[in-house]
């Protein structure tokens, strides 16, 4: 086996060609639009992810992450953006590294904790909102 | 597998820190010793000495290489092995020492021995300059009575520094303390003359120089008292016991006589091309490792704002096979031990591909990994959050 078969096709394809990769900018919203902004992990770590999220009537109508971080990193904020857009602010809560390393069709067991930080950059973004905290509104 | 989705076409091996493809003419050499020349150098009758006779020509071949005598080379199953029986050889046969001093970035063969030895020896480990080197006159204050060994390496495997064996030498033999160096990764790179120098034992590898895998040698100057580590039969001077892998032995010693200045020359000259490029042409990049002590094969370079084990996979789909300081790739998950004593900051560790040249590479395959490498980083920076 070779060491990038530890990762899941679908790991593979999510690294190789990752969604909603970028920022969401303040001009990018419409009005009644609210921009949301979570940041987690540490460079010094080898892991870094913040995460945009654009809410409207607390409801995640976009979202867009930026990743430091290995392959198993970029896969799990690819798709955990791919599989927040749509929910209510409350379902998203609910979503968990499992869901989405059963999404990713398995992690590997070391990168399960450190490589899975995408749900943590989520709720991050979503304490900021619920404070007020760096929230753009239009 | 991620080639197969790029219809990759091209291969292109730039880890020979790793290991190296086996010359044809070396397979060709080993061939008859695994089949018509099979006896135990050890065996009385003729198949025996067909086999020793082949044993003592490697061990002259070997030997001419560092200019030693045929009696100061003994095989062993590759560096690790020589590494653990030069160091506890040495202190478990000298008993009234009890103190070895090595550095930060050696080869885990040292370090890790060195640490198992830590339970009733005392362990100095140097630290090492920016560029890779050893301060000398640390050295020279870290010596003292107690000390039997200095193990310093001869050339670093993932930064490339060149250590001053020459000096280390000289310092080790006026406080008359052994000296033992890895020589793993520049044997055939760099010359050694043991008779120039001072230095009391080396570690070899074949297969880091076109040889088989699974077997080195030692050197071990006349007088030095070493412990036999492995026990049983009295082969190799009666310091490592096992019936001697001839095929192998055969294999190391022709390929120690293909090795030629020609090809260090031509590696260099890629490096140095490639080195350039990527510092000029990529933005945010540094050089790990001193340019000028460097060995002619090795480029480590930290791409910032990006992980290692990232680009690495996007180099691998290219069918380009380098290797990284990155933590991801580890099972320890700490980024290399060689990049934070040089004083990397831990993302720039994370950040660290090491390509390590061979004699077959051209410029047109690394014209190719540049383009590739240079597309990688751009796509890996454009979703890093420390991206500029």
């Amino acid at each position: 086996m070779s060491y990038v078969d530890q990762y899941s096709e679908k790991v593979k394809e999510h690294f190789m060609h990752p969604k909603n990769m970028g920022h969401i900018k303040e001009e990018d919203l419409q009005p009644g639009e609210e921009l949301a902004r979570g940041e987690v992990g540490n460079p010094a770590c080898g892991d870094l992810m913040t995460i945009f999220l654009k809410i409207k009537d607390r409801k995640i109508i976009d979202a867009k992450i930026k990743t430091f971080g290995c392959a198993a990193a970029i896969a799990c904020s690819s798709i955990t953006t791919e599989m927040v857009v749509g929910l209510t602010i409350d379902k998203a809560r609910k979503l968990t590294k499992n869901q989405v390393a059963d999404e990713l069709e398995g992690l590997p067991p070391l990168k399960l904790h450190c490589s899975n930080l995408a749900v943590d950059a989520l709720n991050k973004a979503l304490d900021n909102y619920e404070q007020g905290i760096g929230v753009v509104r239009k | 597998m991620l080639q197969k989705t790029l219809k990759m076409a091209k291969k292109v091996y730039l880890d020979h820190g790793a290991t190296t493809p086996v010359d044809a003419e070396v397979v060709e050499a080993m061939q008859p010793y695994f089949t018509e020349k099979f006896g135990n150098a050890s065996s009385i009758h003729c198949f025996g000495k067909v086999a020793r006779d082949a044993l003592e020509k490697s061990r002259e071949i070997i030997a001419w290489k560092i200019n030693a005598e045929k009696d100061e080379i003994i095989f062993t199953s590759g560096g690790s092995e020589s590494n653990n029986l030069a160091i506890k050889g040495v202190l478990f046969a000298n008993k009234e020492k009890n103190h070895i001093i090595t550095s930060k970035i050696e080869h885990p063969a040292v370090l890790q021995t060195c640490q198992a030895l830590e339970n009733g020896f005392s362990v100095t480990y140097l630290d090492v300059d920016a560029g890779g080197l050893v301060d000398l006159k640390k050295l020279e204050e870290a010596i003292t009575d107690k000390t039997a060994l200095v193990s310093i390496m001869h050339a670093n495997n993932e930064i490339g520094v060149i250590q001053d064996i020459r000096t280390i030498g000289e310092i080790c033999k006026r406080h008359n303390v052994l000296f033992h160096t890895d020589a793993v990764q520049s044997f055939t790179k760099v010359p050694i003359d043991v008779k120039d120098i001072n230095v009391d034992l080396i570690s070899l590898s074949s297969h880091k120089m076109h040889g088989p895998k699974g077997i080195g040698a030692l050197f071990i100057k006349k007088g030095t008292e070493l412990q036999k580590q492995n026990q049983g039969g009295h082969q190799e001077l009666d310091l490592r016991a096992g019936t001697e892998n001839i095929s192998g032995i055969v294999g190391f010693a022709k390929a120690v006589e293909l090795a030629s200045d020609d090809h260090v020359a031509q590696m260099q000259e890629l490096r140095d091309k490639f080195i350039d490029k990527i510092l000029k042409e990529i933005s945010d990049t540094t050089l790990n490792g001193g340019r000028e002590e460097r060995l002619c094969n090795n480029v480590n370079i930290t791409f910032k704002f990006i992980e290692g084990e990232g680009l690495l996979l996007h180099l691998d789909a290219h069918g380009i096979a380098v290797s990284t300081g990155s933590a991801c790739t580890s099972q320890s998950l700490e980024p290399s031990h060689v990049l934070l004593a040089i004083g990397l900051k831990h993302e720039d560790a994370h950040g660290a591909i090491r390509f390590t040249l061979g004699k077959e590479n051209t410029q047109e395959e690394l014209d190719y990994t540049f383009e590739k490498l240079k597309e990688a980083v751009k796509n890996l920076r454009k979703i890093s959050p420390l991206a500029k």
